[in-house]
C-alpha cells in the first residue's frame, strides 16, 4: 500500500477509530464483543453493568488500528439512547438476529437513522445468531441485498459459535480509511483533568 | 419498567442526569423518565428543527440556515468554569471520556459603553484599558491577599474577619474605587448583583480565587465548553447511569405519582405501566402543585452570520454587561459560540441574551444588549419563570429540584445536587470518592469485565480482508 511505504520504519502509527453497536434489545451486541474480545460466550448474560467501552488494537504489518468500542449500556431497551453514543462514531455495527424478523426492521430503522443525521465512514450490516439455522426467519440473502443497497458491509455471525467475529472487526479495521485527517478531528480539544498549571492563578 | 426502584427519577435535566448516575455507580436502583422524546429537558441543546419548533410553531427551519443537525442550541445559556463543581463531578466520575471539551475565547465586560477582554494574563493585565495604573496595582494587592485566604485558618485572613466582615469591608481595607469593585464582583466573582457587597467578604474571595484558577487552567478564558452543546453534559451522565444499570425510559409522559394513605409517594403510573420507588426525584415541571414561582429571565437566541463586534474577531466568549451599564439591578450575559464548538455550521454564529426580569416588559430588558450584536439573522425569545420545591425535607419521599437559575455557570446547579443528595440520603455527597465507589459496585454486581475500560490487543490477519459475506 503506498499509506505503507511513506510510513516510518521505527514508529508504527496508531489510528483511534470510534466504533458503535446498535440494534434491538437481545440480538447478541454485548455476545458479539465478549467472543471477540474475551473470547467468551455466556448463555444468559444479563444487562451488562458495568462493560460498555472497549479499546481494541489491532496490529497491522505497518500500523496500528485502534477501535474505540461503545456499547449501548442497555439505552436502546425503551428506545431511549442518547444520541452521544452515536454521535461522532466512524464505524457503526448495527446488527439483527436471523430468527427475528423486528429485530431486521429495527436494524434496518438504525441505518436509516444514521444516514440522514451522520453516517459512519463505515457500517456493518450483521445477521447474529447464524448457529440456529431451524429457527431463521431472515434469509441471508435480505440481509445481503439491503445492506448492498445501503453501502454496507454485510456478513451473518454466530457469537455462540465464534463465526465470523474476527473477520468482522478485522474487516472493519481495514475498510477505515487510514488518513491524516485523524488528528484533526481532536485538534483543539482540551483534557479537563490535566490542567496547565495548579498553582496560584494569573498575576492579575 | 413494571419493577421496584431505589429512585424513581423524573426529567433528564442535568440536576437529574447527575444525581442519577451518582446513585447508580452507587449501586442503587434507578429509573428515568423523561416527557420529551429527548435527553436534558431544560438544559437540552436542541437542533434547528427543533429550535424552530419550540420557538416558532413551526415543523422545519427554513433550508437557508443548512442542515438542522449541525446546530446544537442550548436552552441554557451557561458555560462550565473550568475548575468549576461541574468539572470536578465530570473528572471524578470519569464521564469526559464521552466528551471533548473546547476553550472559549475570552471573557469580557463593558464599562462605560467600551467593550474589555477580561485579562487572562500578565501581558494583558498590563496593557489593558479597564483601569488606570494605580488601581492595577491595588488590584494586584488584594488579589494576593485573597489567594493565601483559606477558610478555616484564621491567621491567613491577616486581621481582617473575612468570615463576618461584609465584602464592602473588604475592598475598602484595599481602597479599591467603586468601578473597580463593580469589575471584581461582576466580570470575576460571577454576581448577577450588587447584594453580596453587605454579606460575609469569604464566599466572593472564594469565587474570585476560582475564577482566577480557572483562568490559569487553560489561557483566555476560565470557562471551557462541551463539543456539541452543554446538553451533552447530562446524556452523558445518563449514559453513565445506564452503565450501571439505570433504566432509561424517554418520551413517557407521567399520568400519576401515587400516594399511600400517609400522602408518601410510592410510585407512579406512566403509559399504562406503573413502577413503585422508595423516593420520587424530579424537577419541578413533574410536581406543579408542589413548587411556587421565584423569579423570571428573559433569554434571547440569535444566529448571527458574523461574531460579536469588537471582541477581536473571538469565536466565542462570555460577556457581562454590568448592571449599572444599563441602569438595572441585575447584570446581563451576552455569551456566543459557533463551529468550533460544534453547535453551528462554518460561518455562522449562535448568541446568547439573558438576564433576570425585573419589568413588566421583559423583551425590552435586552434591547440594548441586542443592540450590541446587531444584526442577527433569527431570533428565539423566551421567558422563563423559575421555580424551587415549597416545602424541602418533609416526609411525602418526594425530592424536587429547583430550575436552573439565570447566573452564567453550573456552580448553583452543583450546589442543588449536593442538596439534594444530602435530603435523599443524609449525607454529604463526596465526588472524590466517586471511583472507589464505581469499582465497589461493579465487584459487586459481578460484572463480565472488571472494569469498564478494556483494552486488548490481536494481530491482523496476514491474508486481506475477506470478502463480506457469511462463512
Amino acid at each position: 500500500m503506498i499509506e505503507a511505504i511513506e510510513m516510518s520504519y521505527q514508529s508504527k502509527q496508531t489510528h483511534v477509530f470510534k466504533v458503535v453497536i446498535l440494534g434491538e434489545s437481545r440480538v447478541g451486541k454485548t455476545s458479539i464483543l465478549l467472543r471477540f474480545l474475551k473470547n467468551q460466550f455466556n448463555e444468559n448474560l444479563g444487562t451488562s453493568i458495568g462493560a460498555v467501552f472497549f479499546a481494541h488494537t489491532i496490529e497491522f504489518d505497518n500500523y496500528f488500528v485502534k477501535l474505540d468500542i461503545w456499547d449501548t449500556a442497555g439505552q436502546e431497551r425503551y428506545d431511549s439512547l442518547a444520541p452521544i453514543y452515536y454521535k461522532g462514531a466512524d464505524a457503526a455495527i448495527i446488527v439483527y438476529d436471523i430468527t427475528s424478523q423486528s429485530s431486521l426492521s429495527r436494524a434496518q430503522a438504525w441505518v436509516d437513522q444514521l444516514e440522514k443525521e451522520e453516517a459512519p465512514q463505515v457500517m456493518a450490516f450483521i445477521g447474529n445468531k447464524c448457529d440456529c439455522e431451524p429457527q431463521r426467519k431472515v434469509p441471508t440473502e435480505v440481509g445481503r441485498s439491503y445492506a448492498q443497497e445501503h453501502e454496507c458491509l454485510f456478513m451473518e455471525t454466530s457469537a455462540k459459535q465464534g463465526t465470523n467475529i474476527r473477520s468482522l472487526f478485522d474487516t472493519i479495521a481495514r475498510a477505515l480509511p487510514h488518513q491524516q485527517q485523524q488528528d484533526q478531528k481532536n485538534s483543539n480539544t482540551i483534557d479537563p483533568s490535566s490542567r496547565k498549571s495548579d498553582d496560584s492563578g494569573c498575576k492579575c | 419498567m413494571e419493577e421496584h426502584y431505589d429512585y424513581i427519577i423524573l426529567g433528564t435535566g442535568l440536576t437529574e442526569c447527575i444525581l442519577a448516575a451518582v446513585f447508580a455507580c452507587h449501586g442503587k436502583k434507578v429509573l428515568h423518565i423523561d416527557r420529551n422524546e429527548y435527553y436534558g429537558a431544560d438544559c437540552a441543546s436542541l437542533d434547528l428543527d427543533r429550535a424552530f419548533q419550540r420557538f416558532k410553531k413551526v415543523e422545519k427551519a427554513p433550508a437557508s440556515f443548512g442542515r438542522s443537525r449541525d446546530y446544537n442550541i442550548d436552552m441554557v445559556p451557561k458555560f462550565p468554569i473550568a475548575d468549576g463543581q461541574i468539572m470536578e463531578a465530570v473528572i471524578h466520575t470519569d464521564v469526559k471520556r464521552y466528551m471533548e471539551f473546547v476553550k472559549t475565547a475570552g471573557a469580557y465586560t463593558m464599562k462605560k459603553g467600551k467593550t474589555y477582554k477580561v485579562p487572562a494574563n500578565e501581558k494583558e493585565t498590563l496593557t489593558t484599558g479597564i483601569m488606570g495604573l494605580f488601581e492595577k496595582k491595588k488590584l494586584q494587592n488584594f488579589v494576593m491577599y485573597l489567594m493565601k485566604v483559606e477558610e478555616g485558618k484564621p491567621q491567613t485572613y491577616d486581621g481582617f474577619d473575612v468570615t463576618t466582615q461584609p465584602m464592602r469591608a473588604c475592598y475598602q481595607k484595599f481602597g479599591l474605587d467603586p468601578e473597580s469593585c463593580d469589575f471584581i464582583g461582576h466580570a470575576m466573582a460571577l454576581y448577577q448583583n450588587d447584594d453580596y457587597l453587605d454579606q460575609p467578604a469569604l464566599p466572593t474571595l472564594q469565587k474570585i480565587k476560582l475564577y482566577l484558577n480557572s483562568v490559569a487552567a487553560y489561557g483566555n478564558s476560565p470557562f471551557i465548553y462541551p463539543r456539541y452543546g452543554v446538553g451533552e453534559l447530562g446524556q452523558s451522565f445518563a449514559r453513565l447511569a445506564a452503565v450501571f444499570g439505570a433504566v432509561y425510559i424517554l418520551n413517557r409522559p407521567i399520568d400519576e405519582i401515587i400516594y399511600n394513605e400517609k400522602g408518601q409517594a410510592t410510585g407512579i403510573k406512566a403509559g399504562g405501566e406503573s413502577a413503585t420507588a422508595d423516593h420520587i426525584v424530579g424537577d419541578p415541571s413533574y410536581f406543579p402543585d408542589k413548587v411556587k414561582k421565584t423569579g423570571s429571565f428573559v433569554r434571547k437566541i440569535c444566529i448571527m452570520n458574523h461574531t460579536v463586534p469588537k471582541t477581536d474577531n473571538a469565536d466565542s466568549g462570555m460577556m457581562v454587561i454590568p448592571q449599572k451599564e444599563l441602569k438595572r439591578h441585575n447584570d446581563v450575559y451576552l455569551s456566543w459560540l459557533s463551529y468550533p464548538h460544534r453547535v453551528c455550521p462554518q460561518g455562522y454564529y449562535l448568541a446568547f441574551l439573558s438576564t433576570t426580569v425585573e419589568t413588566g416588559k421583559p423583551e425590552a430588558e435586552l434591547d440594548g444588549a441586542l443592540k450590541l450584536i446587531e444584526p442577527v439573522l433569527e431570533t428565539f425569545t423566551e421567558v422563563t419563570d423559575l421555580y424551587e420545591p415549597i416545602s424541602v425535607g418533609d416526609d411525602t419521599h418526594i425530592h424536587i429540584s429547583k430550575s436552573i437559575d439565570g447566573t452564567s455557570h453550573f456552580e448553583t446547579l452543583m450546589e442543588d445536587v449536593y442538596r439534594l443528595y444530602k435530603e435523599l440520603t443524609g449525607e454529604d455527597l463526596d465526588l472524590k470518592k466517586e471511583k472507589e465507589a464505581q469499582e465497589k459496585t461493579r465487584e459487586a454486581a459481578g460484572a463480565v469485565f472488571q472494569s469498564e475500560s478494556v483494552e486488548t490487543k490481536s494481530e491482523a490477519k496476514e491474508a486481506p480482508a475477506p470478502p463480506p459475506s457469511q462463512e
